[in-house]
């Protein structure tokens, strides 16, 4: 009796939440996803190309790539510290600062946005330190890379955690008792382990930075050529009813952002076979 | 290993762990950068909103366009996060119960969402119902409206929070396993008296986690929702939108007092979420005891 219930098939509804799953997957993403695909497609190869590579749209582009790149490798030396600071250390406070982490996941963009804006314009709490230095903050690229820096952050943290964590200073021992002093240590010991980790946090927080909108709009001042973000250009398209032109842009952007995500998901196996490895 | 390791003593010892100075810089600069980038912004929210006093900052909610933001918000959540509740615990029971061939690019198209930007999500929609998009014309002929109308910001809410049940659930219970809802089975328990009595109980936290992270991504969604919104004050405003319009009116009390509101669920999800991991690895940890003793 028992033996034939140990059949793998014994649970029931397969059918019923695989063919829900599949159904609503379709409707809400997918058929959505592709109309994007579909109208790109129609619109032509030589109208395509001149709409995504207006020089307004360029500009866009390096501000954005420019701007996320930053924010991203910001938050690669000091997310490194962070993480490492909230495994290693024990201190006051740790566990504080550990949930304050996800702060940016937690606050809607917008709000980020505007109190990020308050703080660094010429009369906020920091602008008006910068300001007098002749540091414009707010409405410049410097204010759309902090924004960025903001938002980006937890995924290097969040990353890096668990792959500190694995290190249980036994390579370190075994590094020190072979004569290595603390810096060679941490360069050929530590840094060759936890850099898959830190390469996709840095990979997590760019692609996020690359189509962020909420917390950028209200700090970036938005002047073409200047301040404006790939995300807004799309806005401002379909505000003019340029629908073709918006999804052509959008398609880029995705593209990137596709292009990202298949490097994470390469990184992770590397970083999946490497500790295959040394297991 | 380790045990032999620190038995070498002195040297060995310094060069494995930081020495006192360093330690006391590092958490300097990560608490000075948490400082500075996180609690300064979340700080300013508070302050610029009672900057002119608790009166001046209540009178943002005596507006009725507050009001009918506020009620747009609850709509657009209580319609998505059910949805992607049912979705997400039916995903999961398919993936982790069963073995098929394209699993881990299911996952991949589960996750999809998150990939995409949040001005493109919305963006996909006007394609799809705006008045130049695939069903425009057949709309406008039966009069319905979606795009820059409730049910375009309903849509784009229930994109933008799509994988957030699925994927917390998928992971929790494949690593529980089906033993517990097989001997349920054998001893003659129907499919959904096995769901309920069985799963549920062990995936309670992880869904409400799900749930939370669900609620608190509808309630505060602002690109996608902002291009489908008309914009239209009293009708087609969430909360996020009408903070943006207070904001832009230079209306900054009103503006940061809508804001606090977003910011204190932001608060109330970051202590939820603290609570409510410590609670799935608890679970985990004695699901895991009870099926390998």
């Amino acid at each position: 009796m028992k033996l034939k219930f140990k059949h793998h098939s014994v649970l029931p509804g397969f059918g019923l939440t695989m063919g829900y799953s599949l159904l609503y997957l379709s409707l809400i993403v997918l058929i959505p996803l592709s109309a994007l695909i579909f109208r790109s497609a129609t619109m032509g190869w030589g109208r395509f190309w001149e709409t995504v590579t207006n020089e307004r749209v360029l500009a866009s582009y390096r501000l954005t790539f420019g701007t996320s790149l930053v924010g991203a490798l910001v938050n690669v030396l000091f997310g490194f510290i962070v993480a490492w600071v909230l495994v290693r250390y024990r201190f006051p406070g740790r566990k504080l600062i550990d949930a304050l982490v996800d702060l940016p996941f937690a606050l809607p963009t917008a709000v980020s946005g505007i109190a990020l804006t308050a703080i660094y314009a010429k009369n906020g709490w920091i602008g008006q330190f910068l300001e007098p230095l002749g540091i414009k903050t707010a409405f410049s690229p410097l204010g759309i890379t902090i924004a960025l820096t903001f938002i980006g952050l937890p995924f290097v943290v969040r990353t890096l955690q668990p792959a500190l964590e694995e290190l249980d200073g036994e390579s370190e021992e075994a590094a020190a008792s072979l004569g290595a002093n603390r810096w060679q240590t941490f360069w050929r010991v530590v840094l060759p382990t936890v850099l898959p980790a830190l390469l996709t946090g840095f990979a997590l927080s760019f692609a996020r930075a690359l189509g962020e909108y909420g917390s950028v709009v209200f700090i970036s001042g938005n002047m073409p050529m200047k301040t404006e973000i790939t995300s807004l250009l799309i806005i401002t398209k379909l505000e003019q009813y340029d629908y073709a032109g918006a999804t052509a842009i959008a398609v880029v952007m995705l593209g990137a952002s596709f292009t990202i995500l298949l490097g994470i998901n390469l990184l992770q196996w590397w970083a999946g076979s490497g500790s295959r490895k040394a297991a | 290993m380790a045990g032999q390791a620190l038995t070498h003593g002195g040297r060995s010892r310094a060069a494995a762990h930081d020495p006192l100075w360093l330690r006391i810089v590092l958490i300097v600069v990560a608490i000075g950068f948490v400082g500075v980038f996180l609690v300064l912004p979340l700080a300013a929210i508070f302050f610029e909103a009672l900057r002119d006093g608790v009166g001046a900052a209540l009178k943002a909610f005596r507006d009725p366009a507050a009001w009918s933001a506020i009620k747009l918000t609850l709509i657009a959540t209580g319609i998505s996060v059910p949805l992607n509740l049912v979705f997400g615990v039916a995903a999961a029971w398919a993936i982790a119960k069963f073995e098929f061939p394209g699993k881990s690019f299911l996952i991949t198209l589960i996750d999809l969402p998150f990939a995409v930007s949040p001005v493109i999500s919305g963006l996909i929609f006007v394609l799809l119902f705006g008045a130049q998009g695939w069903f425009g014309p057949w709309l406008k002929s039966h009069d319905i409206q979606i795009i820059f109308a409730v049910p375009g910001i309903v849509l784009a809410t229930v994109f933008v929070t799509f994988p957030f049940v699925a994927r917390e659930l998928i992971p929790l219970m494949q690593e529980q396993g089906s033993d517990e809802e097989q001997a349920a089975r054998s001893l003659g328990a129907g499919g959904w008296q096995t769901f309920f009595r069985v799963t549920l109980p062990n995936i309670k936290w992880g869904l409400l986690y799900g749930v939370i992270l669900c609620t608190a991504r509808a309630m505060g969604e602002f690109g996608a929702v902002s291009v489908v919104s008309g914009h239209i004050r009293g009708q087609t405003n969430t909360v996020p939108l009408h903070v943006e319009i207070l904001y832009n009116e230079y209306n900054v009390v009103a503006a940061f007092a809508m804001a606090s509101l977003l910011a204190l669920l932001g608060l109330v999800t970051l202590a939820a979420k603290t609570f409510l991991e410590w609670k799935v690895q608890q679970d985990l940890r004695a699901t895991l005891e009870s099926t390998n003793p």
